[in-house]
Formats: structure tokens, C-alpha cells, sequence
């Protein structure tokens, strides 16, 4: 049968994220050479209009939900629960950017041009129906990201953080792919769902070591991209290195896509398996929770502590994971959103300390940033307490969500050592909180600028997102819930 | 909306408020708190009237739905256990802003504000009946008394209020584990459903995940009491902290922990709660004596007025794992009077402070003379506080004894002899500090009260005479709750939880 090439209505809707974005980051391009010395800030804007055209793209695609391109794509509610998020997730990147590229003096099209391509194949990933797919958008959004984070070209650290994160990031997809040619060979599919069908046929059992050893193999390669452990090495250097805008982005949405993906093949394609990988996320999670929470508790650098939390924090989303169940997969999709919005505030403070060429991230620099603005310092203490996982913040109830789902899968052991370890996370935490408030003002504090309004939106609205979804966590939990269907 | 919401929201409300003003209106910002920590005073004093003895059952209940799924419920109430908490926690907030009135003056507006919201936390705390809502409440108290100890305390404050929040997140974590467990368990977080649910066999537990429960939820409690030897953050937190801080801290939030034990450990997990009596016992008494007697060598009034409170907490501890009515009603008696009278030593320690700025008891000596009240205030309280018939904890640690001895003679002979210790430290301080030969620096430094410091005592040592003399105000309520509770409290282990080969074989029954 001839496949029909000429998409419909519908399939474009489906696909108007994309296409948008796509668009967009292409007519940056052009402008570039046009307005990058008259009005350097055009670029943010545009960037900010087309992920809010691609969010009204993504709510359209909702209400046509099904799939597209010979079953290529599937928009559902899981999908458009990662797309809302990997696009809000961008606009908060341009929003703590603007100071950034302008302190630096390395405001282009091109800069945001990678970031709506980075995205483009994040929302491509997170709707993906097809191995092949999947490794598209992974490959758009993956290269994208090792530009951005050798984004300032002259400096150092930026070259060393974007070898480091393209050499580790091919090998890992090369795993990946890997996997995919033996499922491939055992299942004559790259469907997700045809895969799930063929694995649950009898006749699948005869090859169950190559299906073991292809999702071993896939396991490996996700695992490398959400910066889960035993495949986390690469991610502190890689945060520390590249430009602190591009670390809150990489490791939010970057992440958040992988861990989509991670859920949809393994909870889709591998769910008849559970039984086999769930030990290896077991085992995965814990290390990741244990090794990112203590690797922390020494760090002097923001940047590479934040790193090492980011690990940890994926740490817990894989508790999720270990549990299999519709309550993990939402509890890992709000607690994806949640940490999205604490860790981009953080990340936000970090930038506006920073200064040109980034020369104060250490911890003491934030010495008595309480005294000198209250209210950066408050925000925060609001991203830490949510980090920390204290009621009426995001982070305490998507934490709290985690752990349910993981009682309910009878995970006792991996739940009390996941929630130990959340208590050792308090500490380093708590000693940025010290610093801002119990120390005097340092250097760095008395002289620090006022907040520029992209900066100060970067703080208030993840701020206000996060006592939302601490206070009314119903409306997104909700949507996550009734999106987390992927075993069905 | 009934009143005990008004009472959570008021000072919820007030804290975003108290943030809104700008803090160079320092005058403006002490006097919104005063005024909203007043008015919850006031309404609060609603609850003690509204409050129906002999009608069984949680008063003044609301009950809706906060979050769908899971279901988490607003559900709040008050029965005689909770009641006079609630109101020791409002009664003490204006306190405890009044005695900063002036000694603070490094960024008053979040002193201030961290006040009030620790005071929306501890009203939350005793007030909600959602295992969910009650630990949102227990954790967000951690967080204004983390600052108020980091940021205004003494000279290693920061060490301290690293250790307090730590200690207490550690025993936390393990609180919503066993609340998670219970709630996949019993398919809700509706305090008052699990227990009729465990009642009626709806919900089993095995005997090993009821100890389990059990010691997670009772760890956490330990901690917040303290129990001997999960104390050590206590003494850090309370010398470090600022004398608000301390009051606070002394006056409520250890009461939460022996709250938590009467309200949730008893009536959840009979057996178990029986079973490891013995043991609880033993660290309870372990803590009396050691408590009193590391107090006794104390130089520093605030460091012995800390250890006093590991002491006391000991009694409160025993009357309740007496699991005697009379055990019970003085325990709760004595958290109360515990409240009053050791915050109002914190309170006088702090203005001591401020007039001399030192803690140290060497440093003063003749007091009397420069500063008679002072001195005769602090003289009331400190018999308070050493259990002197008339007045406050008298009562409270007779009835724990009284209790104790129904329970297991022995015991007693030991709880006793931290009575008789506490009047040794107690009045030896007092003798060192007010007696003896008046310094110059203490002559000319040592003014008697002003206004102020007046209109923050007397109602304290009101309160010592009157709950000293008159129980019946205070006692009939808590009697009911507590009869209640032991009623729940009742598994199937033999009364006399002494004899531990009696509970190891009844264990095997199961």
C-alpha cells in the first residue's frame, strides 16, 4: 500500500509545535546579521512570542488527539503534558538569559535559534511513537544542546563542558540506537506499540536474552541522558562549564524530555519485561540519590552543586520509574514540572550573582544577599525550600507523590533510603541559606546590580509556580493523572 | 469558615501581610503583629468557651476537600486534648513579640514575621486531623524557627539551627513513610477513618508493621520531645536561640512531640505503643535524672533552663506510657504548665540578658537588691517550676506520679528523685544569681522591670497561680479527651506493661 504523503489538517495540527518553533528558529537565523547590533534584545522576544504560538500549538494538538504520520507521532495527554513543559520550560531560559547575553555581549539569533531547535526536538521526543523517532528528536534537541553549552566560543570552560557533553552524549546515543537495531531484529518493529504486541506474543520468548540485553542497552543509553547513576559523570562538569543559563536549561528540559521518553518506551514497549529492569532502576535510583545528595554536601562551586542535586533529584524521578505504575508515571511527570520551576529559580539567582565571566559562583558569594536584597533572597529560599521538599512548595508534594506510588509498588526499603537521603540533601541546602542570610555581606553582595526585569520574571514566576503547585497541586497533578496512562 | 479556621488563617494572612510592609516601618510592623497575634489571642479564647464538655468527639470541625486525588482533606477540630494547646500557643506569640519589642533590631521585619507564621504552623499542628495536613503543618514550623535561631541567635547559632533542623527532618522523613504506608493501607489520610477503621478490623496490620508504624511515627515524636538520647540538638537550639526563640521553642514546640505521641502513637498503635513501653519508660526516667543532674553543673542560666526542660519532658513522657488516666491527665496537665513556666523562665533569662548581656550565672550575684520584682517574679517562677503546691506544676507532676505509682511503684521511687533534683538546681541558681555580693556592673545594669517586661509576666505568673489552684478550669476537658484515648489505646497486652515476658508472650499469641 502506498502511503499517503499529503498531511492532513489534523496532522498538522498535531505537528504545529514543531513547525512553529522550526519557523521561528529559522527566521532568527535570518534576522540575525539584520538586528544583532541595533536591537540585540529582538531575538529573546521572538524567541518568547514563538514558545507562546507553540504553546497555543500544543493546546491545539490536544484536542485532536490520535496519531500522525503512519503512526510516527502520538499526541496524547502525556505527550502534551511534556510539550506544555519543555515550551514553558524554554521561555523561562530566554527569560534568565537576556542579562546573561547581554553582560557577556553575545546577544544572537543564533543563541536562541539552538534553544527553539533544542526544544523543537524535545517535543518531538516526548510525542514520538517510533524508536526511530525517538532517536530523531533526541539527535535534534542532543546536538542543539552541545552547541549551546560551548555557546561563548572563546571561553574555555565552554569548550571543555561541550567536547566533554558531545563526546560522553554520542557514545550513550550510540548505545541507544544499538538497542533499537536489536529490537528491531527480534520484533521486525520500531513501533512502540507493535513492539509491546510482538514482546507479549509466545513466540517472543524464545528471544527474551536479545530483548534483555537491547533494553539493558537503551537502559544504558537513557540513563546517560537524564544523568542518572552510574552514567552521571559527565553531568557536573558539563553544568559547571557551560554558560549558567544553558545548565538550567539542560538540566531541566533536556531531562524532562529523556525521562519522557525513558518512561514511554520502557513503560510501552518493555512493560511485559517490568519484572527484569525494575531492579536495574532500583539500583540505578539509589545510586543516583545517594551519590548526588553526598557528592554535594562538599561542593564550594553553586554550579557543580546544583549539578550534583540535579543527579540526585533524577535520582527520585527514577524512584517513579522502579515503582511502574500510572501513579508513578504522574508522580514523575509533576515532580518533573516542579523541579523544572525550583531548579530554573536557582539557577536564575546563580546568573544574577554570577557577573561577567561568571567569576562569582561560589557558595560564599552569596554572603549576605538577605541583607542586601531581600527579595532575591527570598525567591531563593523558596527554590531551596522546594528542593529540600518542605509542605506547600512543589517540591514537598511531588516528592511526597514519588514516594506514595513507590509504597504502592511495596518499594519500603528504596522509599525510607530515598527519604533519608532527602534529609541529607537538607543539609547542603540549608548552608546556602545560612550563607545568604547568617553571614555578612561579602564583596560580591554589597555590590551586586538590581534585578533586570527578565531576571526578576525568571524568579517570580517559577516562584509562584512553585507555591502553586504546593498549594494547588490539583490542577496539574490532575492533568498528569489522567495523562499517565502509558501501559494501557 | 468556623473559628478554629480564623485562627489557622489569621496569622497565615498576617505573615504575607507583615512581608508587604515596608521594613523601614519597623514601629508599624511590631505593632501589626502585636495587634494580629492579640486578636488570635482573643478569638482563641472563643474555643475555651464554645467547648462542650461530656460531648464526645472533635469540636469546632471542618471538613473539605484540599486535594482530590489523592484525597487530602482541610480537615480540622479541636477535642480537650488540643484545645489548651492551641490556646497556650496564642497566648504565648504576643508574649514572645513583646519581649522582642526592643531587642531586636537587625531586620525586624522578618523576625517578626517568622513569628506570626511559626504561630499559623503551631495552631495547624494541633488543630488538624488529616495525617497529610498534619504533617504539612509539622514540618512548616521548622522553618521559621530555623531562621529565628540562624539569624538572630547568639554566637553559634548557626551551628545550632542547622542541628535542630536536621535532627528534626531526619525523624520527619521517617513520620511520612509511616503515614504514606498507612494511607495505601486504609485508602485515606481522614485521621478520625484510620481509627475507626483499625477499630472496626477494616484496616489489619501485622504485628511487625505495627511496630513498625510505630517506631517511625514515635522517632519522629522522640526527637521533637526530646527523649534521652535523641536531646542533644535541645540545648544548642535553646541557648543559641533569641529569647522569643526559646520561649517558643521550649513553651509549644516540644509539646508537639509529646502531642503527636498522645494523639497519634497511643490510639493507632495499642500493642505496639504497650509493648515498647517498657523501654520508652526507662529512657523517660534515664532523661529525668540525667536532665537534672547536667543541669545542676550548668554556668550558664539558659543552658540549665534547657537541660530543666529535658527533665521535665521525662515526666511528661512517663505519665504517658503509664497508660494510667491519672498518668495521662497529668502529662497533658504538665505540657501546659511546662509551657508557662519554663517559657517564663526563657522570658526572664532574656531580660536578664539584655540588661547585662551575659548568660553566664558567675557573672551575676545580688540581684535582689538592684532589682527586687525582678527578683521576686523570677522567685515565683522558679518555685513554679520546681513543683510547689499552689501553684502550676504541682499538680501536673503529682498526677504523673500518682499515676506512675498505679502503674509500677518503682518507677515512681526514680521520677521522684528528679523532683527533688530540680528544686536542688533550681534554687541554687537562684541563690547564686539573686543572693550574694551585688557586683558594680550588675548594680548599675540591673533596672527592675518597665511596662513592657511587666505587661509580659503578669499574665505568666496569672497563669502559674491560677492553673495551680484552680484545675477545674483547665482539667475536665483533657480528662474526657484522655479517657478516650486510652479507651482506643487498649490492645490486647495485659495492663501491667512492666513485666516484660508478659508482653513478649502475648506477642507470640498473636
Amino acid at each position: 500500500m502506498l502511503a499517503n504523503f499529503s498531511p492532513s489538517a489534523d496532522d498538522l495540527l498535531r505537528f504545529s509545535p514543531e513547525i512553529i518553533l522550526t519557523v521561528a528558529g529559522t527566521l532568527l537565523m535570518v534576522l540575525d546579521p539584520l538586528f544583532a547590533r541595533r536591537l540585540p534584545k529582538l531575538f529573546g522576544h521572538l524567541s518568547i512570542l514563538a514558545l507562546i504560538l507553540a504553546i497555543a500549538g500544543a493546546a491545539g494538538a490536544n484536542s485532536v488527539p490520535g496519531s500522525s504520520f503512519s503512526n510516527l507521532l502520538v499526541v496524547d495527554g502525556f505527550a502534551t503534558f511534556f510539550r506544555f513543559l519543555v515550551l514553558a520550560i524554554g521561555i523561562l531560559t530566554v527569560l534568565a538569559s537576556y542579562r546573561y547575553l547581554d553582560l557577556e555581549a553575545a546577544e544572537t539569533g543564533e543563541y536562541h535559534a539552538l534553544l527553539l531547535f533544542s526544544i523543537v526536538g524535545q517535543c518531538l521526543m516526548v510525542a514520538a511513537n517510533d524508536l526511530i523517532m525517538i532517536f530523531i528528536g533526541l539527535e535534534i534537541s542532543s546536538i542543539a544542546t552541545y552547541i549551546l553549552a560551548g555557546y561563548l566560543r572563546n571561553d574555555r570552560r565552554n569548550n571543555e563542558a561541550a567536547l566533554k557533553y558531545f563526546l560522553l552524549g554520542s557514545f550513550a546515543t550510540a548505545f541507544l540506537l544499538y538497542g533499537v537495531a536489536m529490537i528491531y531484529g527480534v520484533t521486525g518493529t520500531t513501533k512502540l506499540d507493535e513492539i509491546r504486541t510482538a514482546l507479549n506474543s509466545p513466540a517472543a520468548s524464545s528471544s527474551f536474552g536479545m530483548v534483555a540485553v537491547a533494553a539493558a542497552l537503551m537502559f544504558v543509553g537513557l540513563g546517560f541522558k537524564v544523568s542518572g547513576a552510574p552514567f552521571q559523570i559527565w553531568a557536573p562538569d558539563v553544568y559547571q562549564g557551560a554558560p549558567a543559563p544553558v545548565s538550567a536549561f539542560m538540566a531541566t528540559g533536556p531531562k524532562a524530555a529523556a525521562f519522557a521518553i525513558f518512561f514511554r518506551i520502557f513503560l510501552t514497549a518493555f512493560q511485559q519485561i517490568a519484572g527484569g529492569w525494575e531492579p536495574l532502576v532500583w539500583i540505578s535510583a539509589l545510586l543516583s540519590m545517594t551519590i548526588g545528595n553526598f557528592a554535594a554536601l562538599t561542593q564550594t562551586n553553586l554550579k557543580r552543586m546544583l549539578a550534583y542535586s540535579s543527579i540526585a533529584h533524577a535520582g527520585y524521578v527514577l524512584v517513579a520509574l522502579a515503582a511502574h505504575s500510572d501513579i508513578g508515571t504522574a508522580a514523575a511527570m509533576f515532580y518533573l514540572a516542579a523541579y523544572a520551576l525550583m531548579n530554573i529559580g536557582a539557577f536564575a539567582v546563580v546568573i544574577h550573582m554570577s557577573g561577567k565571566g561568571e567569576r562569582h559562583v561560589k557558595i560564599e558569594d552569596l554572603a549576605g544577599l538577605g541583607k542586601r536584597q531581600p527579595v532575591t533572597a527570598a525567591m531563593l529560599t523558596v527554590f531551596l525550600m522546594s528542593l529540600i521538599g518542605i509542605p506547600l512548595t512543589g517540591g514537598f508534594f511531588g516528592k511526597f507523590y514519588i514516594f506514595e506510588a513507590a509504597l504502592q509498588s511495596n518499594l519500603v526499603w528504596l522509599t525510607v533510603l530515598g527519604l533519608l537521603n532527602s534529609a541529607v540533601a537538607a543539609y547542603y541546602y540549608l548552608r546556602l541559606l545560612v550563607v545568604m542570610y547568617m553571614y555578612e555581606p561579602g564583596e560580591v553582595a554589597n555590590n551586586i546590580e538590581p534585578l533586570t526585569p527578565g531576571l526578576r520574571a525568571a524568579l517570580i514566576l517559577p516562584a509562584i509556580g512553585t507555591f502553586f503547585l504546593g498549594v494547588l497541586p490539583g490542577v496539574v497533578l490532575g492533568f498528569a493523572q489522567r495523562s499517565a496512562t502509558l501501559g494501557h | 469558615m468556623n473559628l478554629l479556621d480564623l485562627l489557622i488563617a489569621i496569622p497565615g494572612i498576617g505573615f504575607i501581610l507583615t512581608l508587604l510592609i515596608p521594613r523601614k516601618q519597623e514601629q508599624a510592623i511590631r505593632t501589626f503583629t502585636l495587634g494580629i497575634s492579640l486578636l488570635t489571642f482573643v478569638l482563641s479564647l472563643g474555643l475555651a468557651t464554645g467547648y462542650q464538655t461530656g460531648q464526645a468527639g472533635q469540636q469546632f470541625v471542618t471538613d473539605t476537600v484540599w486535594i482530590a486525588n489523592p484525597e487530602i482533606h482541610w480537615h480540622v477540630g479541636i477535642d480537650g486534648l488540643s484545645l489548651w494547646l492551641i490556646i497556650l500557643s496564642t497566648f504565648l506569640t504576643p508574649i514572645a513579640i513583646l519581649i522582642s519589642w526592643r531587642y531586636i533590631k537587625d531586620r525586624a521585619k522578618e523576625f517578626f514575621a517568622f513569628l506570626i507564621l511559626l504561630e499559623f504552623g503551631l495552631v495547624g499542628v494541633f488543630a488538624a486531623w488529616d495525617l497529610f495536613l498534619f504533617y504539612v503543618f509539622w514540618e512548616i514550623v521548622l522553618v521559621p524557627m530555623y531562621f529565628l535561631i540562624g539569624i538572630w541567635g547568639h554566637d553559634r547559632r548557626i551551628y545550632a539551627a542547622v542541628k535542630f533542623f536536621l535532627y528534626t527532618m531526619a525523624g520527619s522523613v521517617l513520620m511520612l513513610v509511616a503515614i504514606i504506608f498507612i494511607y495505601n493501607r486504609a485508602g485515606t489520610f481522614d485521621y478520625a477513618a484510620i481509627l475507626s477503621g483499625l477499630e472496626s478490623g477494616k484496616i489489619m496490620l501485622t504485628h511487625g508493621e505495627e511496630t513498625f508504624l510505630f517506631l517511625a511515627f514515635f522517632v519522629a515524636f522522640a526527637i521533637k520531645v526530646p527523649l534521652f538520647p535523641l536531646h542533644t540538638w535541645l540545648p544548642d537550639a535553646h541557648v543559641e536561640a533569641p529569647s522569643a526563640g526559646s520561649l517558643m521553642l521550649a513553651s509549644v514546640m516540644l509539646k508537639m512531640g509529646t502531642y503527636g505521641l498522645v494523639r497519634f502513637c497511643l490510639p493507632m498503635f495499642p500493642t505496639a505503643a504497650r509493648e515498647n513501653a517498657p523501654w520508652i519508660i526507662i529512657l523517660a526516667i534515664i532523661g529525668i535524672v540525667y536532665g537534672a543532674l547536667v543541669a545542676m553543673v550548668q554556668p550558664n542560666m539558659k543552658k540549665l533552663v534547657a537541660y530543666s526542660s529535658v527533665s521535665h519532658l521525662g515526666f511528661v513522657v512517663l505519665g504517658i506510657f503509664s497508660f494510667t488516666q491519672m498518668g495521662l491527665d497529668g502529662a497533658v496537665y504538665q505540657m501546659l504548665n511546662h509551657g508557662i513556666s519554663t517559657g517564663a523562665l526563657f522570658v526572664l533569662v532574656g531580660f536578664m540578658y539584655e540588661r547585662r548581656h551575659s548568660l553566664a550565672i558567675s557573672d551575676y550575684g545580688g540581684v535582689a537588691t538592684a532589682a527586687p520584682w525582678l527578683s521576686t517574679i523570677f522567685l515565683i517562677t522558679t518555685l513554679a517550676s520546681i513543683g510547689l503546691p499552689t501553684l502550676n506544676n504541682f499538680v501536673g507532676e503529682f498526677l504523673v506520679l500518682q499515676g506512675t505509682a498505679q502503674a509500677n511503684f518503682i518507677w515512681t521511687v526514680f521520677a521522684a528523685l528528679g523532683v527533688i533534683l530540680s528544686a536542688c538546681y533550681m534554687l541554687w541558681m537562684y541563690q547564686r544569681v539573686f543572693f550574694g555580693e551585688l557586683s558594680e556592673e550588675v548594680k548599675h545594669h540591673m533596672p527592675d522591670f518597665n511596662a513592657r517586661e511587666w505587661a509580659c509576666m503578669i499574665p505568666l505568673v496569672v497563669m502559674m497561680v491560677w492553673m495551680g489552684v484552680y484545675t477545674q478550669t483547665f482539667l475536665p476537658p483533657v480528662t474526657e479527651a484522655n479517657a478516650k484515648i486510652l479507651d482506643q489505646s487498649k490492645g490486647n497486652v495485659p495492663l501491667r506493661v512492666a513485666l516484660p515476658h508478659a508482653a513478649g508472650g502475648n506477642a507470640h499469641a498473636r
